[in-house]
């Protein structure tokens, strides 16, 4: 029996060597494993590589990871921000390395990893200060850069819902880069909210299917999410599924209908 | 002489050239004000890059939902007909020429419609790009939103731009608070002057050579889309 959860998230997260590459989900908070980061930090892995869009917010989730001073070099887009301050620090103190990746490069080059693709060329970036060295190309008039694709040790990601395959569903905006980390990984761990049983998910709304998969631990549903119908969705309908009335949001032209 | 318009107002003249059915994104900063613009009579569909089209205004206070957000991971809410992707299928978008316009702010513009927007390549500057890249060179049409002078003065506009460049030959067309530009293989044209500019004038004080392409009345030119 193929049976991918974990029996807890510090099981999920106890192989992680110091030095691994550790690709982590999320756009800002949305979609940010938090609970695997803490218990990562719990596990004590070091001198470790990250990839993410950002490199942290408040002091919570990433940001506590590099305040633990277990990150050698971060790949991301977008590290400075308002309430960055934590990697602003380290940086600033040269205790951080700092690879910078033009958005749509960094989701293309994980994508290529996934994808077996052995380079690249994107538009992106031609003749900026982030193609220095790169070998370019022009085709058909236009130019572009080659850009290479980026491989994980571990990844750690962030949906819904799962099953024991490894199957996932995410929710809005939150998916961003749970699905091409998972697959450019070598080992994918995702927390969800709800583990429900095998063929609870409607395979036509699995974003990521099992084979991206390795690991799948229960963190219990988002305190947002809790009495609305978005998290009677997280379950998909499974057991848990509150029986309160739909609460009425703005955003509740999104609700999905589950046979 | 001379004189500006205001952001709100420069939203609102660059919301009213994007046409019905365009699927648009808008830059964090200035440009998401021209949301607030858009004609509701037009059907136009706006992508944020975090992964999402059919992006609607923030949510009333008190509903606001973390999973929910745009590029500048503020709250937003859906609309009907919203659809939800991945980062790589959301870049795939820009780079794959699919988005019929963007609009951006910018440090500087060059006459040749090169943009600097991401970077004053100040020593010490923690830098950040995000997804300023793929957007000026993935977008049908790159608009620029920005006031025509810095506050000390200097034109945007430039010959050559002295910042780090986020993509080169990408702008389409300029809107700033004295009038608007196209990028032309002549340089920049100006299509309409707001409050008592004239291109005289623009052209001394940003040391350009402007073709007035106004038609002589100042008049608003037709939004067709330029040479890029």
């Amino acid at each position: 029996m193929i049976q991918k959860t974990a029996g807890s998230i510090d099981a999920a997260v106890a192989d992680i060597p110091d030095g691994a590459t550790v690709m982590i989900g999320g756009f800002g908070r949305a979609g940010q494993p938090v609970e695997l980061i803490d218990a990562l930090i719990a596990q004590g892995a070091r001198d470790l590589t990250i990839v993410n869009n950002n490199a942290g917010n408040g002091e919570t989730g990433l940001a506590a990871l590099l305040a633990a001073r277990r990150v050698r070099k971060i790949i991301c887009s977008f590290p400075r921000q308002s309430d960055s301050q934590v990697f602003d620090a380290l940086y600033r103190a040269g205790d951080i390395e700092l690879e910078l990746v033009p958005q749509g490069n960094l989701a293309e080059r994980i994508r290529a990893a996934g994808a077996g693709i052995g380079a690249f060329y994107t538009p992106t970036g031609f003749g900026t200060e982030l193609a220095v060295g790169k070998e370019t190309r022009t085709i058909d008039g236009r130019d572009y850069v080659l850009e290479h694709p980026l491989r994980a040790d571990v990844a750690l990601i962030s949906a819904l819902a799962g099953d024991r395959w490894g199957n996932l569903v995410y929710r809005k905006t939150a998916r961003n880069f749970g699905p091409i980390m998972a697959s450019a990984a070598a080992m994918t761990i995702a927390q969800v909210d709800r583990i429900v049983p095998l063929g609870e998910l409607d395979p036509e709304r699995v974003v990521t299917p099992g084979i991206f998969v390795d690991r799948v631990v229960e963190v219990g549903v988002r305190p947002w999410l809790r009495d609305t119908d978005a998290g009677a969705d997280a379950a998909s309908a499974g057991p848990a599924s509150t029986h309160e009335p739909p609460t009425p949001t703005s955003t509740s032209t999104s609700k999905e209908q589950h046979a | 002489m001379s004189g500006r318009i205001g952001r709100t107002e420069l939203a609102a003249r660059i919301a009213a050239d994007i046409p019905e059915g365009a699927i648009v994104n808008l830059g964090i900063g200035a440009p998401t004000l021209v949301a607030d613009q858009l004609p509701a009579d037009r059907e136009i569909i706006l992508h944020t890059e975090n992964g999402m089209l059919g992006m609607g205004p923030a949510p009333e206070p008190g509903h606001e939902d973390p999973d929910l957000i745009n590029a500048g991971k503020q709250p937003v809410t859906e609309l009907t007909g919203a659809a939800y992707f991945h980062h790589a299928d959301s870049f795939g978008m820009m780079r794959g020429g699919h988005l019929d316009v963007c609009v951006l702010g910018a440090f500087q513009v060059s006459e040749r419609g090169d943009l600097a927007n991401w970077s004053t390549g100040e020593p010490g500057a923690i830098p950040a790009v995000g997804g300023a890249m793929d957007l000026a060179i993935g977008a049908k049409a790159v608009y620029v939103m920005t006031d025509l002078f810095t506050r000390a003065g200097e034109p945007k506009l430039v010959e050559t731009c002295g910042y780090p460049v986020t993509g080169l030959g990408c702008v389409t067309r300029v809107y700033t608070d004295h009038a608007v530009f196209d990028v032309t293989e002549a340089g920049f044209a100006v299509t309409e002057l707001f409050a008592c500019n004239t291109v005289a004038e623009l052209s001394e004080r940003t040391g350009l050579r402007l073709v007035d392409a106004t038609g002589g009345a100042g008049a608003a030119a037709a939004p067709e889309e330029t040479a890029r």
